[in-house]
């Protein structure tokens, strides 16, 4: 290993790792030598120590939380997508308002604080459909919205040819609360180019979260990893991100998760265990500014999700009442309110329950914390 | 491992007499069972293990006969076993369905086939000689490892033979070695209530004993994740380290996660990835007369075996096909895994994957193309 890296010209990794350590950015050759170390547990360890002293109370947070999917027709058309349908097709659908209530009812029921409300790239509704959709929901419920990833943002810009900055203000006016991170894939256009070309391009993707910063929105970002792109493409993606976040302080968490290529035109072999705790460690060395890393147990499954606390995350995300997307593409994992729990406290942590904007607080229906 | 991060550990003396290669006591293998510092667990179990094993990572092409699934015992985490074959769901196979089914041994280029199935209450010794024999005549150059203890007691017990005269038979048809199952856990408190009807933990030692000092060497096994304690998970590895200082006829440690789904235990709760790589890592530190530490992938999932191979982990067993008895306790991973997937993860991992034999005997070594642009 040694004159191999040599040949590289990359410094060892535990002299990378103390530097980090003691309080130095990590930067983009070094980031490079450790996605290329086998070491993952030394990895671990320091993103484990960092994890430590962005969250030293020893909690893991989780969301109640609803993924609605108000349709599944898109015009995108991406290769790693299993989800999607044509218009016209037999199981094409978009939500009626009576399937929208009931969900969101059987969501607060559950305790739920917030649902994930995206969609695919349908090609006919227009930006007053949404914003009706959103009224609607803030009407009828006491319920936070995290909607519309930037693919849907950009394209509904496209579509009612109007600034980016509008659609969000309109959608902001009309009851959207934050904007999730999702359709990043890997934010470089060498790479989107080859698996979403349809997709809004990498500084579209930026643009939106932007102009979602600027507006006083906070959303997350996401990194999709393990399929057609290189270390050198996640490197560039996380330097992007905290380069964002280090002019706008927007988003909350950061959130990796690999792809899953059942069902879809990519194909192939899902990333093990190692490929992806390894590349969350490295998430959390690397993004200094972004407060929390979320672990992916609907991908992962919970085994390597809870792992995971020790790799660098600090919160498990939702707890997913519903999910459609991710198992449309294979992944079939499930997890309780008391699954979820119980491998916090299995990994040594105290399990609570948060809000979009990562505060704790008492679960709504029962009042425990 | 960074020694600062090490050196806060709450394990930290343990890492010293692990760096220092001292045998770990029954005190430190509870401590390492108590700390949530899995990170330094792993990086302690990763010294033993390339102090072993090197950066090899093992594999075998094999396959599993699951010969019947009728059982004399009813133990509680099985649901596996029927009572008799007027139940619904039994089977038992025919000496032509064993040898139809043996015959996928030329298109998998196997080297071993695993028979292993339930303490039949009717079939006679010669059956089981039958089996044997036959499968060794019509493929002489395939490793047999068949039988675990349990079936040894109660082969000879049908036979009334005893177990030495019962296992010299069987290899003289051909046997090979032994598969470590039927361990479960050795403590008497925990066997009394999931598995009354089974051998006890002396018997099960003492197949095992028999077996190694007649040349038939074997694995060993511990069922965990149901009710046993943590002190039972080491008093196990414990018996098993004594009588490997007595025999050395032991290959690997094989610790099993217990599998709820469908069995009379179906309350609990799976286990966690903690509790697995726990349970590797300390039986690889506890282990030391131990060559290997083998995860079956097919209970703990593909994604945590691989994550494996750095907490103690240098087996990650084989191609499974048609493997019945986890898959009946609702084990969702796939029924077999291609040679090439399975070095795929190995390489993924960063190790080297090795095609080994039942003994342990390098078959090939290297490093598959790499179709995966990572």
């Amino acid at each position: 290993m040694d004159s191999a890296r040599e040949m590289r010209h990359l410094p060892s990794i535990t002299d990378i790792l103390r530097s980090v350590l003691e309080g130095q950015r990590l930067g983009e050759n070094a980031a490079a030598a450790l996605f290329h170390s086998s070491d993952f547990l030394t990895i671990g360890a320091a993103a484990a120590e960092i994890r430590k002293r962005f969250h030293p109370a020893g909690h893991v947070t989780y969301v109640i939380d609803r993924n609605i999917n108000y349709t599944n027709i898109c015009v995108s058309g991406c290769t790693f997508c299993a989800f999607y349908r044509s218009p016209g097709m037999s199981d094409a659908y978009v939500l009626s308002r009576r399937e929208l209530a009931q969900k969101i009812k059987e969501t607060v029921e559950l305790g739920g604080t917030q649902i994930l409300l995206q969609g695919g790239l349908h090609p006919d509704l227009r930006l007053q459909f949404y914003c009706d959709m959103l009224r609607f929901i803030k009407r009828e419920f006491k319920i936070h919205i995290h909607g519309f990833s930037p693919p849907e943002i950009v394209h509904f810009a496209r579509l009612n040819a109007m600034p980016v900055s509008d659609v969000i203000s309109r959608l902001h006016r009309a009851g959207l609360d934050t904007i999730p991170g999702g359709g990043a894939e890997i934010l470089t256009e060498r790479v989107r180019c080859e698996i979403s070309p349809n997709k809004c391009s990498a500084r579209e993707w930026l643009d939106v979260m932007r102009v979602a910063h600027d507006a006083g929105m906070r959303t997350t970002a996401t990194m999709m990893f393990a399929h057609k792109e290189a270390y050198e493409d996640r490197i560039e993606h996380l330097a992007r991100v905290r380069e964002l976040q280090d002019s706008t302080h927007g988003f909350t968490a950061f959130i990796p998760w690999t792809f899953q290529p059942l069902n879809t035109q990519i194909g192939g072999m899902p990333a093990g265990g190692v490929e992806y705790l390894k590349t969350l460690a490295i998430s959390r060395l690397f993004l200094d500014n972004v407060p929390n890393i979320q672990a992916s147990w609907v991908t992962q499954g919970s085994k390597i999700a809870q792992l995971a606390l020790r790799f660098g995350a600090n919160d498990l995300g939702s707890t997913m009442i519903e999910e459609n997307v991710v198992r449309a593409a294979g992944a079939r994992f499930r997890m309780s309110l008391s699954e979820m729990r119980d491998i916090i406290e299995d990994a040594g942590f105290v399990p609570r329950q948060r809000d979009c904007y990562y505060n704790l607080i008492e679960n709504p229906r029962t009042g425990r914390p | 491992m960074i020694t600062e991060l090490i050196e806060k550990s709450e394990v930290a003396d343990v890492y010293h007499k692990v760096q220092e290669g001292r045998r770990l006591s029954r005190e430190d293998g509870m401590r390492l069972y108590r700390t949530h510092d899995i990170l330094t667990l792993g990086h302690m179990a990763n010294i033993a293990r390339e102090r072993k094993n090197g950066g090899v990572a093992y594999y075998i092409v094999n396959f599993h006969i699951n010969y019947s699934n009728i059982c004399k015992n009813k133990c509680r985490f099985c649901a596996f076993s029927r009572k008799g074959p007027e139940e619904d769901g039994a089977y038992e196979m025919t000496m032509d369905e064993i040898m139809e089914r043996a015959k996928r041994v030329r298109t998998l280029g196997a080297t071993e086939i695993h028979i292993v199935g339930g303490a039949h209450p009717s079939w006679p010794f010669s059956r089981y000689l039958e089996m044997i024999g036959k499968l060794h005549d019509a493929f002489p150059d395939v490793h047999l490892q068949a039988f675990t203890a349990v079936e040894i007691a109660h082969i000879a017990e049908m036979a009334g033979l005893s177990v030495t005269e019962t296992l010299d038979q069987l290899k003289k048809a051909g046997l090979g070695s032994l598969p470590g199952g039927g361990a479960e856990v050795f403590s008497q408190r925990v066997r009394a209530e999931v598995c009354p009807e089974k051998l006890s933990a002396e018997k099960w030692l003492e197949v095992m004993r028999e077996a190694h000092r007649f040349g038939l060497r074997s694995n060993a096994t511990m069922l965990y994740g149901h009710i046993e304690t943590e002190e039972e998970r080491i008093d196990h590895m414990l018996r098993l380290r004594e009588l490997q200082d007595e025999t050395d006829g032991f290959m690997s440690f094989i610790p099993l996660a217990f599998h709820p789904a469908n069995t009379q235990m179906s309350d609990k709760s799976p286990t966690t990835g903690f509790l697995d790589l726990k349970t590797l890592a300390i039986g690889r530190l506890m282990l030391d007369n131990f060559e290997h530490i083998k995860a079956f992938w097919i209970m703990l999932g593909i994604k945590l075996a691989q994550v494996s191979l750095w907490f103690g982990v240098d087996d990650i067993d084989g191609t499974v096909v048609e493997e019945r008895i986890t898959h009946a306790a609702g084990a969702e991973t796939p029924q077999g895994l291609t040679v090439e997937e399975l070095k795929r993860l190995i390489v993924e991992a960063g190790r080297v994957p090795v095609e080994r034999d039942t003994l342990y005997r390098v078959i090939r070594r290297g490093i598959p193309r790499a179709d995966h642009d990572v």
